[in-house]
């Protein structure tokens, strides 16, 4: 491995040695043990059934459903799966834990070792191990600012199907744990597993971070629990790695604890030590049988599974011969990549040209032109004010030389402002490139008439007076002449 | 007509079927026995109205020529099933006003075959305990004294109120569960027929649990066919208890005919206890001559984990309950009690909603399940449960049915082992290591001690054989002709 950051500190160089828990909502109607629904937002304690509810004499009955995604998640990371896992208890006392004790998965995981690769900013790939994926139950959530003086719980979450993703220390960097956050959560929309809603709760992290001079054991960890976006992860890890260096350096160590993040102040604080920790007491759940399924039931999903974005991204480069930062763009959303590909096909339709020779410029006006504009506006490409046929158009006309470059930019603008197709702008308005030798030969002659001066000028040997010329041409023409023609013609003549 | 009370299941069914009598006549007979016999303390909650609701609805059916199969008979069930509508206690102060808005399945299948709710019976604690000592509600009296010091016995636990109540003639059929031994054990020292099924026969849905791995509703009636009938309409699988077994519950009745030939008895020699009273290992003796008079063949059989099957036991189920047993915490539903902040709020809430001895089983599997001695106690006692099952599974290799005494005593005098819980733990000798393997196992009165007090016997069979089990209980129990009964003491106390 090369190029992993490192912090100088007084006692010489460190790295840090992050590892993550992603704990991924399951996308499904309803919770892993019990039939309520899982909508997110809806009132207080109003999906909530007798079995999340821990009632007297209650039992919990596995979610098939659920069981099918954390195999297709498994999969989608490249994992083994196992076809035998085991479900424990771990027991803790909280409020917001109706029975006492949270159903997940110990010894026994559905999922085991896989990987996942990151795509660096300098074009190189990182591989990531991931540990494990287990299945366990969401707990309610405690309200402590409803009233002054006691705390309310909502059970909505409690019992909803969590996928808790765990890395192995493999993280090097802030920047990499942001990619691998990112990557996963592509994987887990891709799959159509987890709706990667940092936002909204349905993806959070712990992240486990030490410090250690190169080459060095590992050193202590803390962890920082349940942060729950990018940009949180990013200073949590920054702030930790600071932190730690400080201590040791200063003559002290690191304790091995959980912290939570402060977003207000991009702070971590310490919640408890280990010694306080819980002993969660795991063991088998006896009301659930050993989760056993077939290899058979493992292929079916296989062969369900969409095109994930490392193949998409491979494909890409090679189907559409797009740069490879491009295609990591055009896959990080599934939608983007579908939008990308449908405009391709429908531009070639129109051009008649080849995927592989317009896939470039398709690229292009996607990632500087249209998805600036959706970021900036908040859209998602799902709610692109122009879809991939009328821009497929736009593509058209620049492609068979009708408009340039420049005008192309202009009709685009014009497209989003009014709704109108590219060709009724472009005839409207008559922005047709103008390609006519003979045409573009008298405006020629008589800028070149009129700038005695530049002409002199550009002879004496100062080149650069050849953009004057082609500027001027180009304001004659109100930007409509073909600037390859313009260039050949004027070459000619000067 | 002679007292319906003194009719048995099989009897009231076919009576209130035949027209004999009405339901609303035979569940008023009863209504009015359980008000006669308070002095036993057998019913936390009496539930006269709605069993009279029930029986005119089975009045109704039998007119219109549509019974079902127990149409009509009024059944005692333990306090430990949830009741929709009626408080379910689980014999627990931190339950005490606790009423459900579900029935269990196990009772809701009764109900569907015809059963009506008589009321809900006392209970140890969460079903922890073996003299029904431990409910919040005061013990339970058995029915049966002594004849010689006329002093109060314990009617076995955890299900006394259940067995009291059927041996009194309260009840012609209860139902309570087996974890251990908590139908079986107050069976024999009531004078009854208790019989748990195989770990996954009946639904565990709606029944407070005890010990999941473990815990296993089942039948109390004084015959053996009646035990078969109730059964049949308790059992059956259940999509909400993953631990149910999807096969079909076969007609139990039907398997008793009388016809023990060829069946081959194991006689397991580890059940022969240094210190065993006289009278229990000459009934047993008697047991096996009365089923080989009968045409069965006797077998000795090994079973060598046996010794380390109670020590496992009190392992496994208190780990089990240690977890169970955490939702009861004063958030949501039961006892709270007022508390400065969280911490105080669990710990006077549970300190005084549970009683001595499910704290200490609490305490004990709390222990079993820590770090650092999960291994040596939860693991351990796990893998000497697969060691038995497989002593087990050999043994029915050669042998159909094994035969042992259901406890190593008659009851005991009330308060006697109160203080000494590992004597009090020695009464499920017999009965655990069945329950660690899953087994069905019957208890049948075989006779009775010197001083009067009733006698059982237990059989065990396969996993699933339930059908075997009855037939060889039906014809020990034909063969023994136990036809002693309590004195009603308790109906001039009560007058």
């Amino acid at each position: 491995m090369t190029g992993a950051p490192t912090f100088e500190g007084s006692t010489g160089t460190w790295e840090v040695v992050i590892g993550l828990e992603i704990h991924a909502q399951v996308t499904s109607q309803s919770k892993l043990f019990s039939g309520a629904a899982t909508g997110f937002g809806a009132e207080p304690n109003t999906q909530v059934s007798l079995v999340d509810a821990a009632m007297p004499g209650m039992l919990p009955v596995i979610n098939e459903y659920c069981v099918e995604q954390a195999v297709r998640t498994g999969l989608g990371l490249k994992a083994q799966i196992n076809l035998r896992s085991v479900f424990d208890r771990k027991n803790y006392f909280y409020p917001d834990l109706p029975q006492g004790y949270q159903i997940s998965q110990f010894s026994d995981p559905i999922v085991g070792e896989g990987t996942i690769y990151l795509d660096m900013p300098d074009g190189s790939q990182r591989a990531i191990g991931i540990e494990r994926l287990h299945l366990e139950q969401d707990a309610g959530k405690s309200l402590h600012d409803q009233s002054p003086t006691q705390t309310y719980v909502d059970l909505n979450r409690s019992g909803v199907a969590l996928m808790e993703i765990v890395s192995k220390p493999d993280l090097r960097s802030a920047e990499e744990a942001g990619l691998y956050v990112r990557k996963v959560r592509t994987i887990l929309r891709y799959l159509g597993t987890c709706d990667g809603n940092m936002d909204q709760g349905s993806m959070r992290c712990d992240v486990n971070v030490s410090v250690r001079h190169p080459g060095d054991e590992l050193g202590t960890r803390a962890e920082v629990k349940n942060i729950n976006s990018v940009r949180f992860v990013h200073q949590a890890i920054e702030f930790e790695t600071r932190r730690q260096i400080e201590e040791i350096e200063g003559g002290g160590t690191v304790a091995l604890e959980t912290r939570r993040f402060d977003p207000k102040d991009g702070v971590t604080h310490p919640m408890r030590s280990k010694e306080e920790a819980h002993d969660y007491r795991y063991f088998p759940d006896p009301d659930l049988l050993p989760l056993v399924f077939t290899q058979g039931f493992v292929n079916t999903i296989k062969d369900s599974l969409p095109e994930l974005p490392d193949e998409k991204k491979a494909r890409f480069e090679s189907e559409y011969g797009i740069s490879a930062a491009n295609a990591g763009v055009l896959v990080a959303e599934r939608a983007k990549g579908d939008f990308f590909e449908a405009l391709v096909a429908s531009a070639s339709d129109k051009s008649g040209k080849p995927a592989s020779e317009i896939g470039q410029d398709c690229a292009n006006i996607l990632i500087s032109d249209l998805f600036g504009i959706l970021n900036k506006q908040g859209l998602s490409i799902d709610q692109s004010p122009i879809d991939h046929r009328s821009l497929a158009g736009l593509q058209a006309l620049k492609l068979d030389g009708t408009i340039s470059g420049r005008i192309a930019k202009e009709v685009f603008v014009e497209m989003l402002e009014s709704g109108k197709q590219a060709e009724d702008i472009v005839e409207e308005q008559g922005l047709r490139q103008v390609s006519d030798t003979g045409e573009i030969d008298s405006i020629i002659d008589k800028i070149i008439a009129d700038s005695p001066k530049q002409l002199a000028g550009y002879k004496a040997g100062k080149e650069n007076l050849f953009g004057y010329f082609v500027g001027q041409v180009m304001k004659a023409t109100g930007g409509k002449a073909n600037p390859q023609v313009v260039n050949e013609l004027l070459k000619k003549k000067l | 007509m002679a007292d319906l009370t003194d009719l048995t299941l099989a009897e009231a069914r076919d009576g209130v079927r035949s027209g004999t009598f009405s339901a609303t006549e035979l569940t008023q007979a009863h209504i009015d026995a359980v008000e006669g016999a308070r002095g036993l303390n057998a019913f936390i909650t009496e539930t006269p109205e709605r069993a009279l609701a029930m029986a005119a609805d089975s009045d109704a059916r039998v007119a219109a020529n549509d019974p079902r199969p127990m149409e009509g008979v009024p059944i005692a069930i333990k306090d430990l099933f949830c009741t929709d509508g009626v408080r379910t206690t689980a014999g627990s102060h931190i339950l005490e006003n606790f009423t459900p808005p579900y029935e269990s399945s196990v009772t809701q299948n009764i109900w569907d075959a015809g059963g009506v709710l008589l009321g809900k019976t006392n209970l140890d604690e969460f079903a922890m305990g073996s003299s029904n000592e431990n409910s919040f509600f005061g013990p339970v009296e058995n029915p049966w004294r002594a004849a010689d010091d006329g002093q109060s016995r314990v009617p076995g636990g955890s299900s006394g109120g259940s067995a009291a109540a059927v041996a009194a003639n309260i009840a012609p059929g209860a139902i309570g569960t087996d974890t251990g031994g908590s139908i079986r054990q107050p069976a024999a020292f009531t004078g009854i027929v208790g019989m748990k099924p195989t770990y996954g026969r009946c639904s565990r849905w709606g029944t407070v649990a005890f010990a999941s791995s473990l815990d296993q509703a089942g039948p109390m009636t004084r015959t053996v066919q009646d035990a078969a009938i109730l059964l049949e309409s308790m059992a059956g699988f259940d999509a909400k208890d993953s631990t149910s077994v999807d096969i079909a519950a076969p007609k139990f009745e039907a398997a008793l005919t009388g016809e023990v030939k060829g069946l081959k008895i194991g006689i397991p020699d580890e059940y022969r206890l240094d210190g065993m009273p006289s009278e229990i290992e000459a009934l047993w003796t008697q047991g096996a001559e009365w089923l080989r008079d009968a045409g069965a063949e006797i077998v000795p059989v090994s079973l060598p984990m046996t010794q380390y099957a109670l020590p496992a036991y009190y392992i496994v189920a208190p780990a089990e309950a240690s977890s169970n047993l955490a939702r009861y915490d004063g958030i949501r539903y039961g006892l709270r009690e007022d508390a400065e902040d969280l911490t105080d709020l669990y710990e006077t809430t549970r300190a005084s909603g549970f009683g001595g001895e499910v704290q200490r089983r609490i305490l004990i599997g709390t222990y079993a399940l820590s770090a650092g001695y999960y291994d040596a106690y939860y693991l351990k006692a796990q893998k000497v449960r697969t060691r038995i099952a497989e002593d087990f599974r050999q043994a029915f290799e050669t042998v159909d049915v094994l035969l042992t005494p259901t406890a190593p005593s008659e009851a005991f005098v009330a308060g006697s082992k109160s203080d000494d819980p590992i004597a009090m733990y020695l009464n499920d000798v017999f009965t655990v290591p069945g329950s660690m393997a899953g087994l069905p196992g019957i208890s049948v009165p075989a006779g009775n001690a010197a001083n009067g007090l009733p006698l059982g016997l237990q059989i065990l069979a396969k996993p699933f054989d339930e059908q075997t089990l009855f037939r060889a209980a039906h014809v020990l129990e034909m063969a023994a002709g136990v036809t002693a009964r309590p004195t009603q003491w308790w109906k001039e106390a009560g007058a």
